[in-house]
């Protein structure tokens, strides 16, 4: 086993061996709670090293018990996959630990052993699974497996309205799975292979018309995923129901996971030199609609849903450009915009528990009775809209630059679209503030959900508040290290760009090729 | 690349016609039913992939030219493990659909029902 296997194993290898292990220890919490804390700690140091491994010597290829492509599965890191696997991992520990301060990892229903632990690790296993492989259906595969652990988590409980929350989800989901399998069949059957380092020489040789149609597969199937408009009808109905941290961690990372599927497998098969019209259209489109939605909403769960949405068009807009300035202002936003809903969803959460309610027309003035609490969701809801100083500045400003550097028409008035997105970001950000935040505070009057009934006027544990803070500090070291992050993401686009370096890093006889 | 099966194809068609249909059914059950076809056929697609059948590809045995593709075989067969779970999980849901809400149907978005009627209400006031 050389370190390179090692490395780029570990991240799936153990969440998934820990989650049969936290299984057997679900009689005891305390333990399942140390043994998932210790193996996300792991995974962090492991996914730490890995960056400055692919950042130094290049990127880190195993092949899956020694078989090679077309036949075995390949596991990659390079730059992309590792800085977006450590901020995933980051971002992951640190809602575990919202969620056992919260309670709701340990909360049992009609006695059924606590699968919370098991499912979250494994959770972590699909999504580091998807980042890592260097094939198609591996993806397929660790889609499968993060979907899975996502539809336990999302109906936790089995409470009426989760039910009907995670059958929307569960069949949305799975529409969209069934579409990849299928265009990886399609794949397969024109090409007779799925490793995308063989697929990125082979699709370009095949007729155009089948090129194209292999490229809008793909976009579809990882569009529903990504929650791109209009595939994205699902995500504001299922999401605010889960339990608080499994919405953070689905709005963190979930689609996120299917962006970062679009980005590598756009580049790497479909390599552009022009901006892409259907991708710009779309991403303008998704960043109005999103926002649109976010303004009328009463349900604060609900507003940052629809942000997100929003906000997915940003990363896309970085994709369509198809500049290396483009992609690498995506991936800044991508960090940035895991980050941010992390936080903004914690502090959403908290605000549930201390005030017994979510609904806008019934909260009043947390500033004066949690004003750390108001503190931390204003700071986020400032680094979303794109205040300066903060990483929503950083971003969005780097995606501006490389509009402004492609100056295509079109380039130029997605970018105009993106600067109102922006601002009715703020407008419907404040406007939650005004209702929620400010003002004197309101007696709790809590909503007839019966779960609120239950954390009405509990102030939130320690843990909680420490662990949705560590959330924010994470957003502003993303924002103090906006230079060191920026010149990487530069190296990253770089080697999005250069599909020969993939290539012969997977294919090549030496495993690990010179940077 | 590969000479492709008439009827497979058909067959394919109908199961992704039947099974989308099926899908946008209201009642939890017949969405379960629908997936199940679409899983089937996006299998046969995986199978079709590997092009014509051939004889059982053992190393020593077969001449390559001769032996079925085992790649495409391998990953339905992963395929079909996934649905196969999936499929369970679905079922105990609309189970559980039809203990708390007494059927399987899938509901509309209360939360949207609530803005609707705020903004009639708003509306009226006016």
């Amino acid at each position: 086993v050389t370190a390179a296997t090692a490395l780029v194993s570990a991240p799936v290898a153990l969440p998934l061996l820990a989650a049969g292990l936290s299984l057997l220890l679900s009689p005891s919490p305390v333990l399942q709670r140390v043994l998932a804390v210790t193996v996300l700690t792991a995974v962090l140091g492991d996914a730490a090293l890995l960056l400055v491994r692919v950042d130094t010597v290049g990127p880190q290829v195993a092949h899956v018990g020694g078989w090679h492509p077309p036949l075995g599965i390949t596991l990659i890191a390079d730059r992309l996959s590792a800085l977006a696997l450590l901020v995933a991992v980051l971002v992951v520990l640190v809602v575990l630990l919202f969620a056992v301060g919260q309670g709701i990892a340990e909360r049992r229903a009609e006695n059924v052993p606590s699968v919370f632990h098991p499912t979250y690790l494994v959770l972590l296993a699909g999504i580091s699974l998807v980042f890592l492989t260097g094939d198609l259906f591996t993806m397929y595969v660790g889609f499968e497996v993060m979907l899975i652990a996502s539809y336990v988590l999302i109906t936790l409980g089995a409470t009426a309205e989760r039910v009907r929350a995670g059958m929307t989800y569960i069949v949305a989901s799975l529409t969209a799975s069934i579409l990849l399998l299928t265009t990886v069949g399609l794949v397969y059957g024109v090409t007779g292979t799925v490793n995308m380092a063989q697929l990125s020489g082979a699709i370009s040789e095949l007729p155009p018309d089948v090129q194209r149609l292999l490229g809008l597969m793909l976009l579809a199937s990882l569009g529903i995923k990504a929650a791109m408009v209009p595939l994205h009808w699902w995500l504001p109905d299922s999401y605010p129901n889960a339990p608080a941290p499994v919405t953070a961690v689905f709005a963190a990372l979930l689609t996120k996971v299917g962006v970062y599927a679009i980005i590598r497998t756009q580049t790497l098969l479909f390599p552009r030199e022009e901006p892409w019209t259907l991708l710009l259209v779309l991403a303008g489109v998704t960043m109005l609609v999103g926002v649109l939605g976010a303004l009328v909403q009463d349900d604060l769960n609900r507003v940052l849903s629809f942000m997100l949405v929003s906000h997915i068009g940003f990363m896309l807009f970085g994709l369509a450009i198809s500049s290396q300035a483009g992609l690498a202002g995506a991936t800044l936003y991508l960090v940035h915009h895991i980050t941010v809903q992390a936080a903004l969803f914690l502090a959403a959460g908290m605000v549930e528990r201390e005030r017994g309610t979510a609904s806008l027309a019934r909260l009043r003035g947390i500033v004066v009775t949690a004003p750390l609490l108001a503190g931390l969701f204003f700071v986020s809801a400032l680094s979303l809209g794109g205040i300066p100083p903060l990483a929503g500045f950083v971003g969005k400003l780097s995606l501006l630059q490389a509009a402004v550097d492609s100056a295509a028409p079109l380039t130029l008035t997605v970018a105009a679209v993106a600067l109102l997105a922006s601002l009715l970001t703020l407008a419907a950000l404040m406007r939650v503030w005004l209702a929620a935040f400010w003002g004197l505070p309101s007696a709790p009057v809590p909503d007839d959900r019966p779960e609120d009934l239950a954390d009405v006027a509990t102030p939130p544990a320690r843990l909680m508040t420490a662990s949705a803070t560590a959330a924010v500090l994470v957003g502003l070291a993303v924002a103090a290290s906006a230079g060191p992050l920026s010149s990487y993401t530069q190296r990253a686009a770089d080697d999005l760009t250069d599909q020969q370096h993939y290539r012969s890093s997977v294919l090549g006889e030496q495993v690990v090729a010179q940077p | 690349m590969n000479t492709t099966n008439l009827a497979l194809s058909l067959i394919v068609g109908v199961l992704f016609a039947g099974g989308t249909y099926l899908l946008l059914e209201r009642a939890l059950l017949r969405s379960i039913l629908g997936f199940v076809l679409l899983g089937h056929g996006a299998n046969l697609v995986l199978i079709m992939s590997g092009g014509s059948a051939g004889k059982p590809p053992f190393a020593d045995k077969t001449g390559a030219a001769a032996a079925a593709d085992p790649l495409p075989q391998a990953m339905a067969l992963t395929a079909v493990v996934i649905t196969f779970a999936v499929t369970a999980l679905l079922l105990a849901l609309a189970d559980r659909s039809v203990a708390v809400h007494g059927d399987d149907e899938v509901q509309d978005d209360i939360e949207d029902r609530l803005l609707e009627r705020q903004q009639t209400a708003t509306e009226e006031e006016l």
